[in-house]
């Protein structure tokens, strides 16, 4: 187990362009689930690449266990990575996929047999070791995966989205069995990922990125009730939070707080805001309701309200209906740079 | 739909190779106008020809030798083109040269190099002192050497087909399959023999029978720099099936000694297949 940290890194694959990974500063914890959140093209494979010394930085440097790495190479690192694809050795069967890592590390024969059965009895795959890559449906091949990057038991786990060649269903169970596996094993584990269910979910603490650079580091809870930025309150959240500009502060609020005036608790201070419903979704627990707010400095901007079935009044289209948000729920935002601020007076 | 095409491969191709048979059980000469069926007796006649085992056995030695070299050169020299670097592309485009120029310039050329007179390979061991000024190498006029210079200047010509093919093989491996290898702490050579070698097989597999085809049935390289000799010694089966058949004028004969490249090309020919057909399996 290990502590990854990163100083200033910097990935530029040209010259005078935007950096894939620009300027990053991390430090994970003892035993961490650190999980990487951000839209494609936005670094954060890059940076897991780094870290796994498969790709040069151009600036900035790399610790593992308080070690400068930038020098070494992959094998001298102390990682082992489970890849989007998985990467399985096609040729191989699954046993020799597993202990092909301690091959190259000169183990003996018997002691290499051991250690497999051992990284395979734990991952549930006893009995495919002599099947090939090929033979293994898409949740088999990503246990063995497991179990070739836990075999030699390494001090850092990387996982380049591992989930996200499964089906739907199959991910929900892949996860949480990935969850525990990780408590299980206790290894610091850097987890690559573009779905925001899975970070919340999975990590102890969330890295969000954008265009290479880090836009906020913290618990998922952190993240979802407290972003940094406008990027990260409308990456996390389905739907994502509604941004309302104001002429003095933009004004952000998640749609599960945005519901019906009446349901306040009496004497709880907030913010009155006529909605002009325009089309209203059931799904069955919940309802989401689209519109716009009607009057005020808001007036005309769109606007989206989640809440549960069990509430009791009807949304017909073009109704107009009195809403409001609790004054605690309420963030504010820059409106120039996005960055959240303190409270803002609006009226 | 079909026609056409099975019309043009009976024409170019079954046409000559019943003619080929049935001439090797006639008595045809060059000029002669009538066909007698004379049984086995061109093969009888072949067989008591110490030239024609001599070519048989240069044929396999030829072909093998030339194979090995290629498969081991084209596996070095595709691995440097793999990864982009300055001066890949002029390189790139020295490597091609071989292949596109007609081999019977390159063989001209390379006849000039290995001359017994003015070999500049000579030229150059005798000034690094290491080859005798008064009795140098004779590249293509000792038994041995002749061989020798006769397999690398065929190895020259096939190297860049073999090389563009591993080449299309190894760009075809997913790129994070070496990748996880290194990860997984495998060095330089273990990734080649136990990743990427293993996994490019079946290309491999292809460039080799390819091979194997271009050069047992070649005779250019042989005809120009030795024309099977001295004494017979660079003879391999199309070049003795063609001194026979056509300059000795003997037909008959010639068809016999070309007759045995056929069992070893249908071998060939059936393995290229399975090999194509596994490769669409996987």
């Amino acid at each position: 187990m290990a502590i990854v940290e990163t100083r200033g890194l910097t990935k530029v694959y040209r010259k005078g362009h935007q950096g894939a990974v620009v300027d990053v500063n991390l430090e994970s914890r003892e035993g961490e689930f650190l999980v990487l959140l951000g839209p494609s093209g936005s670094g954060k494979t890059t940076l897991l690449r780094m870290i796994a010394g498969l790709e040069e930085p151009t600036a900035g440097e790399i610790r593992i266990g308080g070690r400068v790495v930038n020098d070494l190479t992959p094998r001298q690192r102390g990682i082992a990575m489970v890849f989007q694809s998985y990467a399985l050795y096609p040729h191989l069967t699954v046993l020799g996929n597993i202990e092909f890592p301690l091959k190259a590390r000169g183990m003996a024969k018997a002691d290499r047999r051991a250690k497999a059965d051992w990284a395979a009895g734990l991952l549930g795959i006893g009995k495919l070791l002599a099947r090939k890559p090929r033979e293994l449906s898409g949740g088999e091949r990503q246990r063995v995966a497991l179990a070739r990057a836990i075999v030699r038991e390494p001090s850092v786990f990387l996982l380049d989205e591992p989930l996200s060649n499964l089906d739907a269903k199959l991910r929900a169970s892949a996860r949480e069995e990935l969850e525990q596996f990780q408590d299980k094993v206790g290894t610091t584990t850097i987890y690559v990922t573009h779905d925001q269910v899975e970070a919340m979910a999975m990590g102890d603490r969330v890295v969000v990125m954008h265009q290479g650079e880090v836009r906020q580091i913290g618990t998922p809870a952190d993240v979802y009730d407290n972003p940094a930025d406008t990027f990260v309150a409308t990456f996390l959240g389905s739907p994502p939070m509604n941004l309302l500009e104001g002429p003095r502060a933009t004004v952000g609020f998640r749609p599960e707080h945005f519901h019906p005036a009446a349901l306040l608790p009496a004497g709880e201070p907030f913010l009155a805001l006529r909605f002009r419903v325009s089309h209203a979704e059931y799904l069955g627990s919940e309802r989401v309701v689209y519109g716009t707010i009607d009057g005020g400095p808001f007036s005309g901007k769109r606007a989206v309200a989640r809440m549960s079935s069990n509430v009791a009044a009807r949304f017909e289209p073009a109704t107009m209906h009195d809403f409001a948000v609790a004054d605690r729920d309420l963030k504010f935002f820059d409106p120039d740079r996005g960055v959240a601020t303190g409270r803002v007076e609006l009226a | 739909m079909f026609l056409p095409a099975m019309l043009y491969v009976a024409a170019l191709v079954g046409v000559p190779f019943v003619l080929a048979f049935l001439y090797s059980v006639g008595d045809v000469k060059v000029g002669s106008r009538g066909y007698h069926f004379v049984g086995l007796a061109n093969f009888r006649s072949v067989f008591q020809n110490p030239a024609f085992f001599r070519a048989l056995e240069n044929s396999f030695i030829f072909t093998i030798a030339s194979q090995v070299l290629v498969l081991v050169g084209a596996t070095i020299l595709a691995l440097g083109l793999k990864d982009a670097f300055p001066g890949r592309r002029a390189l790139r485009f020295l490597i091609v040269l071989p292949w596109v120029a007609p081999v019977s310039i390159g063989s001209i050329g390379w006849k000039w190099i290995l001359d017994s007179l003015y070999s500049v390979i000579n030229w150059v061991l005798i000034r690094l002192h290491l080859a005798n000024q008064f009795s140098p190498p004779m590249w293509l006029g000792e038994p041995k050497l002749a061989m020798l210079s006769v397999i690398l200047v065929h190895t020259w010509h096939m190297l860049l087909f073999a090389t563009v093919i591993l080449l299309a093989g190894m760009t075809s491996i997913p790129r994070d399959i070496p990748e996880a290898a290194e990860v997984d702490g495998a060095g330089f050579f273990r990734r080649l023999f136990q990743i990427e070698i293993p996994m490019m097989l079946p290309i491999i597999n292809v460039a080799v029978l390819f091979g194997i085809v271009f050069t047992f049935t070649d005779m250019t390289v042989i005809y120009i720099l030795t024309r099977g000799g001295p004494y017979d010694t660079t003879q391999v089966l199309p070049s003795l099936a063609f001194f026979t058949g056509i300059l000795g004028s003997d037909l008959a004969e010639g068809a016999v000694i070309s007759i045995f490249l056929v069992p070893m090309l249908v071998v060939v020919a059936w393995m290229m297949l399975r090999t194509a057909s596994r490769a669409e399996v996987t």
